[in-house]
């Protein structure tokens, strides 16, 4: 797992849109998964964005299985296991544009998780989250990051995923300008859920 | 996945979306009707003379009120930044265009059956030619606005003024399709000339242009 830090305008979410393929780089190339082209890596990426980019006058369970869909997932228990996954009822018969902002949090990484991506892409996924909810996705990327997953996480909150990242990256003016390696492992990590 | 699922569901969840809104639908409708009533007022025509004009009429109100419609299905997909999820995703970019189009075509078609009864009452319209080719023109007209509509449409996305762009850049690529729907609702209507012409010259414009948004819309979808 690789936190992405830095100050406002640093070009941590730019980073992630590069990655992600939503922006080209200005100059450079960019290889993912030992490919340079986007297309055959889409299926393996997940990415989760400032904006919810769910639809509001859907329910979460309708939101996730169009997702879904997008990705030749045609199963609803898909659907229902990520947002189980991050802590929603999927019987939860409410639009999205009801939802409380922490929900919407929860539901968006659920669609960035619904393709078990090998890639994800996570801008601030902590922000309006309460300190609870947080803890708990923090506990759940951490056994994402276990299972094999590498995770590009941009948050100001770098204090939330102490014993879970593996590296911080910090960024200025739109270059890495520093890495620091941490030593997080399972063992770290439960030390860092059983902490109340 | 194939075009054709992801078509598929995305035409569905256009519909399921407008059918708790009915943003589109509405606003449509409130336009034509106004479109209608204001020039039914302002003229005051022979039944001859509404044959002759009517045709003009139709589409005019059609296009502007088709506007309205293009405008919310590409709006619907910029709020939280939908459209992103669809671009991170490998659903082929065709599917999207198509469905859209659809979806588009469906909410023109329900408008258009909703507004034939009130232009036949307003301007005392009764068709001299077979009725058969005014459903043809208005079939191969629909689905030569919105299939522009929507390219263009997602095309001026990202626009600051997108709703102002999107008419300046559709009016002028439409105005052969517009000549030619007029041109074979007018010939239905009066019985004078035949629409057949107008009628192919239609169906040629749909096709180039399907298969033109179909080519370029990976391009402008991807666009930054």
């Amino acid at each position: 797992m690789y936190l992405i830090l830095g100050e406002n305008g640093a070009g941590k979410s730019t980073l992630l849109r590069v990655i992600a393929g939503l922006i080209h780089p200005s100059h450079g190339k960019l290889a993912i998964l030992d490919s340079g082209d986007l297309k055959t890596v889409r299926p393996q990426l997940g990415y989760m964005a400032h904006a919810s980019m769910l639809y509001d006058e859907l329910s979460g369970r309708e939101n996730l299985a169009y997702f879904a869909a997008l990705y030749g997932i045609r199963v609803q228990a898909t659907g229902d296991r990520a947002m189980r996954t991050v802590g929603l009822d999927p019987e939860l018969d409410r639009r999205v544009g009801q939802y409380s902002q922490g929900m919407r949090q929860r539901l968006s990484l659920a669609r960035a998780i619904l393709n078990d991506p090998r890639i994800l892409l996570l801008d601030e996924p902590f922000s309006n989250v309460d300190i609870g909810s947080a803890r708990d996705m923090t506990r759940l990327l951490g056994s994402m990051r276990d299972s094999g997953k590498t995770i590009f996480l941009v948050t100001h909150q770098p204090a939330l995923l102490e014993g879970v990242a593996d590296e911080s990256v910090y960024m200025s003016a739109g270059r890495i300008v520093e890495r620091v390696q941490h030593r997080a492992s399972s063992a770290t990590l439960q030390a860092a859920e059983a902490q109340p | 996945m194939s075009v054709l699922s992801v078509l598929r569901i995305t035409l569905a969840k256009d519909l399921r979306m407008e059918w708790r809104s009915k943003d589109a639908i509405n606003s449509m409708l409130f336009f034509a009707l106004l479109v209608v009533v204001i020039f039914s007022f302002s003229f005051d025509l022979t039944a001859d003379e509404s044959r002759q004009i009517a045709g003009g009429l139709i589409w005019v109100a059609l296009l502007f009120a088709a506007v309205v419609a293009l405008n919310q299905t590409w709006a619907r997909e910029l709020r939280n930044q939908v459209l992103d999820a669809y671009r991170v995703s490998p659903a082929p970019a065709e599917s999207l265009f198509l469905a859209k189009t659809i979806g588009n075509f469906l909410f023109v078609a329900i408008l258009e059956l909703l507004m034939t009864p009130l232009f036949i009452v307003f301007y005392n319209l009764r068709s001299i030619g077979p009725v058969y080719q005014l459903i043809l023109a208005s079939v191969l007209g629909n689905w030569a606005l919105v299939v522009n509509g929507t390219f263009f449409g997602a095309m001026s996305i990202r626009t600051r003024s997108r709703e102002v762009l999107l008419p300046l850049i559709l009016f002028p690529i439409s105005i052969p399709a517009l000549l030619a729907m007029v041109g074979a609702t007018t010939s239905t209507l009066t019985g004078e000339g035949s629409a057949h012409l107008s009628l192919v010259f239609l169906a040629v414009y749909d096709v180039v242009f399907t298969l033109l948004g179909l080519f370029l819309f990976e391009t402008v979808l991807q666009a930054e």
